[in-house]
């Protein structure tokens, strides 16, 4: 067995790029003010650190600086958004509409807002994992306030049409906020061109540090304003008190200057290993089906199903060396496949069959060329332990067999 | 999560794994479980005809690390026992052997069953003469 352990998980977090700790070591000890402190150097150079990050964030998205809000992580964006909006735009109105295939942190928080009074619309998607335009357009009601759309999706990589969306919020005169956690940092993500007015994005996806996020809230035509969910000291325009991270902060400013610099670079290096990978896996192997949309996606991420093969135990063939996440209802404490690739339309057999592969930055063709021999290996290791395999190979229509489901 | 040794090792090394005759009168087969649950279990015993214990246990199994482990088990404790004895085998002492965590535990329940299911075949087949 091989000693290394390949990471091949980058959309759960990315590893700290070891420039990004450097810039934050000396803000742990070297400098401790709290950047709220203004009668003393000790804040007054924290209060510049975290004006340096805010503007290293706001030029990766084109956006003024004074639009970025740090909070937590995204989850803490997502909620600020949703729940900020449908309190603070109350009189105008209660209804908001997102997808189905949006992350938890979007889809719970929705949830809470119709317990409290307010009413939400769930969009499918199609095959590819896209929304459709028309639909959208036609759920836009006099009493909508807010359209919630994934910049990119997590578990497929699907890049959601963001210019067309925000020219039909435009149109109706409804906010757009959108979830860019995935897509920050690894494309070219301006939520001012396309009509976004609120996105939520996170550090620890583009290589800077857990534990700091960001939403960017528009501040001019229109000026947007979000109810604050903590209350304290009013930092952060009123709309997120708590003292600043300001090592976190310091961290995910470099990530954001890095991700700038050598986004080009990231893309096609991924592209290429995450290209080479896909291709081996289809060639090497029988029933192997893409999930999401080949023209529309994120260059780190793939996501593909092996039929007949479940993926938790598929996994468990190599992840003492090889680290992915599975579509696989056994990998969380539910029962349930994976609810964005079932939105998709995939049968529940083949969303338990699914593997996301996400590349990062330190990503190497050494590390792409072993997972290829261990994934094809552990798939005809588990095909030849699986019963529906062999009905499959004997030519027996699985749906005609009548299953003692449990 | 982690798993346990024991359930590793059956994963590694599967007890047991193969096919037999189902349509052989000394055979029976039971296959529970559903591709869309991620779960199913083929669990196949041989019953020697004079005897009239299981000689042969085979299993093939389409689920999680903890799913072939429960099946590779049972075909190893299938052997030598009566349909009786082998009826009796509750899937809690699967689970225990096993140390499966509470989320795991179906994957012992769906042992169980494979194990019942096999035998009411094989007597379904044999009803005249048992």
């Amino acid at each position: 067995m091989s000693a290394k352990k390949i990471y091949l998980d980058n959309a759960a977090t990315t590893p700290c790029d070891p420039r990004v700790v450097q810039e934050m070591l000396p803000w742990f000890y070297d400098h401790p003010g709290n950047a709220a402190s203004r009668n003393h150097p000790f804040g007054w150079e924290a209060e510049d650190a975290v004006d340096h990050a805010r503007n290293q964030i706001a030029d990766l998205i084109a956006v003024d600086p004074k639009e970025i809000i740090f909070t937590s992580g995204a989850t803490e964006s997502d909620n600020l958004a949703l729940k900020g909006v449908f309190e603070m735009y109350q009189r105008k109105g209660n209804h908001i509409i997102t997808l189905k295939t949006e992350h938890k942190a979007v889809l719970d928080s929705c949830k809470k807002i119709e317990k409290m009074g307010g009413e939400v619309t769930y969009l499918d998607v199609d095959r590819d994992g896209l929304v459709n335009l028309d639909e959208l357009r036609n759920a836009i009601k006099d009493n909508t306030i807010l359209v919630s759309v994934m910049w990119a999706n997590n578990e497929t990589g699907v890049i959601q049409p963001m210019k067309e969306i925000g020219e039909i919020c435009a149109e109706k005169g409804v906010l757009l906020m959108s979830d860019a956690t995935q897509a920050v940092g690894k494309i070219p993500v301006h939520p001012k061109e396309v009509g976004v007015h609120l996105m939520a994005f996170t550090a620890h996806k583009m290589y800077g540090p857990k534990g700091v996020g960001a939403l960017f809230v528009n501040r001019k035509k229109p000026r947007v304003k979000v109810t604050a969910q903590m209350d304290g000291g009013g930092h952060e325009r009123g709309m997120r008190s708590g003292t600043m991270n300001v090592p976190g902060i310091v961290g995910f400013g470099k990530a954001a200057e890095i991700a700038h610099k050598e986004m080009e670079q990231d893309a096609r290096h991924v592209g290429r290993l995450r290209d080479k990978l896909e291709q081996a896996l289809e060639n090497s192997l029988e029933e192997v089906y893409f999930n999401g949309s080949k023209v529309s996606r994120l260059p780190n991420i793939t996501n593909l199903s092996f039929k007949h093969v479940e993926g938790e135990g598929l996994m468990m063939t190599f992840n003492q060396e090889i680290a992915l996440s599975s579509g696989s209802a056994c990998t969380s404490a539910s029962l349930e496949p994976s609810y964005v690739l079932i939105a998709l339309g995939l049968g529940d057999d083949l969303a338990h069959s699914s593997l996301r592969f996400s590349l990062g930055r330190f990503t190497t063709e050494e590390e792409i060329d072993y997972a290829i021999e261990a994934i094809s290996k552990g798939v005809n290791h588990m095909r030849d332990l699986s019963p529906i395999w062999e009905m499959y190979k004997e030519g027996i229509d699985l749906d005609s067999v009548e299953w003692a489901e449990h | 999560m982690a798993y346990s040794d024991k359930v590793i090792d059956h994963f590694k090394n599967p007890r047991n794994v193969g096919t037999l005759d189902k349509d052989s009168n000394t055979v029976g087969t039971g296959l529970v479980g559903a591709p869309e649950c991620g779960d199913v279990m083929r669990l196949q015993i041989e019953v020697d005809e004079t005897t009239k214990k299981i000689k042969e246990a085979k299993f093939k199994t389409f689920g999680c690390g903890s799913a072939i482990a429960s099946s590779s088990l049972a075909t190893e404790w299938l052997k030598g026992k009566t349909l009786d004895e082998a009826a009796a085998i509750d899937n809690m002492e699967i689970v225990e052997e096993l140390a499966l965590p509470p989320v795991k535990i179906h994957c012992s329940v769906l042992a169980e069953d494979a194990i019942k299911s096999a035998i009411e075949d094989y007597r379904k087949k044999n009803q005249a003469d048992s």
